[in-house]
């Protein structure tokens, strides 16, 4: 995890809120570096992740989690994280016989409808234990990354109610947080990712959307994070926060600083 | 301002990912309660623990919620979900409404929009006004308002059309400077459509606090968590300047600046030297003829 960015988000492992959704989003730049933050951060905190990998291998987030300080491998087998590599897996599915329930199921079937057996997975993986004492804090589903479900012939809406149950379930029945990435391609005629990130705007309690610069590519400063706070149901005095930094990643850690702050141009 | 409060038929209101409209349609639910209004809500958000939070409990027992968020699709199999779907719990509450003013709360009308065909949407939104007028309550328009949530960038311009040809009243979220606004626009019969502007906030009770005109100051407040950063700090040049150098810099006159001391010496021929002179010593190749001074060229 990133300490500046925990400073930015006012929180701590220690200290983090249930019973959250988390929207990541990344316009013209490569968000991911806010999915290993959360990956991370949530296994120091203790929790129990369910991550639902379906761009990249295992190895890399190993790889990149272990430079932040977290073994993606001793996690699976002590059992608090969950993985479903579904680079892996999708081929899993075209060899197993055709009863037997596959997470990725929808890739077998001509008019898939919905992501019921990828909730049916999510929903058991992060079972409560019931020896009595709760081994893990919360539980934490986190996702990478929702647009590729509508590049493999899912509707936006059957990835919103995904979504929807994922959110029953972790959520609210299991005091527990999800985080998602969706890309924002920006292009306003693909109105199914539109419809995506918008739907899921309005249900986030957190959104944070890294953006490419618009000047362009920089050496020294990667891109920009605007970081909206929520409240979906309740009244605030004060309205819903927003704050806009700038970032450069390094091999370790990410570094921020207000716009036009970057050391490298003072 | 109260004349615009006093909401009947269907309501859209309409929010952003930036102004959300869920506490503004809870701060009306709960005055039509106060007002001895039936109060019906389809909840399909949120859970109907986060939805009834703040309200007291003298409201929350007024309320009939009907809950579509726990398992709308009845993935679950459990037989607890709402027969029919979302359309069939929909026409369930139309008819489990009593005569009388009754509001009726869509929590959202997006999330109904975005499963259920527009067609069929509208039309159950028609059939519970009819129903409602046919069990003998009055006159239709009087009796029952329907407050929609819609969030407006999920839905194109056809159903938003659609929607917005069957509303009475349109309420549209925005605001500045951390201070919220409704523009809200009302279709009466056989009247002109009126738009008018309020600045509200909606105080943690749940009560709704009308403001006269938008925000005197259009600075947004520094916000207390982010640390102030002085940009003149760690730099490797000098941006402050002392009290003589600033003197110094104050007192000092530009070339172009054109003063009325400027204007005198350039009007008076002054002592000062006027003209200058050029000094030259020719060397040996020099072939200098004052008759002809471009003798030297071959031309």
């Amino acid at each position: 995890m990133f300490p500046e960015l925990n400073n930015l988000l006012n929180t701590t492992p220690d200290r983090a809120e249930q019973g959250k959704l988390t929207l990541l989003c990344d316009a013209n730049t490569d968000g991911s570096f806010l999915v290993h933050h959360f990956l991370s951060f949530y296994l120091k905190a203790n929790c129990k992740v369910c991550f639902v990998a379906l761009i990249q291998s295992f190895s890399h987030y190993n790889i990149v989690g272990q430079k932040l300080g977290v073994s993606l491998t001793v996690a699976r087998e002590c059992g608090q994280l969950v993985f479903l590599e579904g680079l892996k897996s999708s081929v899993d599915v075209f060899f197993r016989a055709q009863a037997e329930p596959h997470p990725l199921q929808f890739l077998r079937e001509a008019n898939a409808e919905n992501l019921q057996p990828l909730y049916e997975f999510v929903r058991e993986a992060l079972k409560p234990v019931d020896d009595g004492e709760a081994a893990w804090r919360c539980p934490v589903l986190l996702v990478d990354d929702l647009s590729v479900l509508l590049s493999l012939g899912m509707g936006a809406v059957a990835v919103l109610d995904f979504i929807h149950y994922c959110r029953a379930t972790v959520c609210w029945e299991r005091k527990g947080n999800i985080v998602a990435l969706v890309h924002d391609s920006g292009d306003t005629e693909d109105e199914e990712n539109n419809i995506l990130l918008n739907g899921l705007s309005h249900q986030s309690h957190l959104i944070l959307r890294a953006e490419g610069l618009a000047t362009g590519f920089c050496r020294d400063v990667h891109g920009q994070l605007r970081i909206l706070w929520r409240t979906p149901s309740q009244p605030t005095t004060q309205r819903d926060r927003s704050l806009t930094y700038q970032y450069k990643i390094q091999d370790k850690s990410v570094s921020f600083f207000a716009k036009g702050m970057s050391p490298a141009v003072l | 301002m109260e004349s615009v409060l006093a909401l009947r038929g269907l309501v859209l209101l309409r929010d952003s990912v930036e102004w959300e409209g869920r506490s503004l349609l809870k701060a009306l639910i709960k005055k039509a309660a106060l007002g001895g209004e039936q109060v019906h809500i389809l909840g399909c958000e949120v859970s109907e623990e986060e939805f009834r939070a703040g309200f007291d409990s003298s409201i929350n027992s007024r309320l009939v919620y009907y809950d579509l968020f726990r398992d709308p699709l009845n993935w679950a199999q459990t037989g607890e979900a709402l027969p029919g779907g979302p359309l069939g719990a929909l026409q369930a509450m139309c008819e489990r409404t009593d005569p009388g003013p009754v509001t009726v709360a869509l929590d959202s009308l997006s999330w109904l929009l975005l499963r259920l065909p527009c067609a069929a949407l509208c039309q159950a939104l028609c059939a519970m006004s009819r129903q409602h007028a046919c069990r003998g309550g009055g006159p239709a328009a009087g009796q029952l308002c329907v407050l929609g949530l819609l969030h407006r960038e999920l839905h194109g311009p056809g159903p938003m059309g659609a929607l917005s040809s069957l509303a009475q009243t349109e309420v549209t979220l925005s605001g500045t400077a951390g201070q919220a606004s409704a523009h809200i626009l009302c279709r009466r019969p056989r009247q002109r459509p009126t738009l008018e502007t309020l600045w509200f906030s909606v105080l943690p009770d749940l009560s709704l606090d009308l403001q006269g005109g938008p925000p005197l100051e259009s600075q947004p407040h520094p916000d207390p968590h982010t640390p102030q950063v002085d940009p003149a700090s760690h730099l490797t040049f000098n941006l402050h300047l002392s009290k003589r150098e600033r003197e110094a810099k104050d007192s000092l006159t530009l070339p172009f600046q054109f003063s009325s001391e400027k204007q005198q010496a350039l009007l008076r021929p002054g002592p000062g030297p006027a003209t200058s002179r050029i000094f030259y010593e020719p060397d040996a190749f020099d072939d200098l003829d004052p008759e002809d001074p471009d003798g030297d060229l071959d031309v």
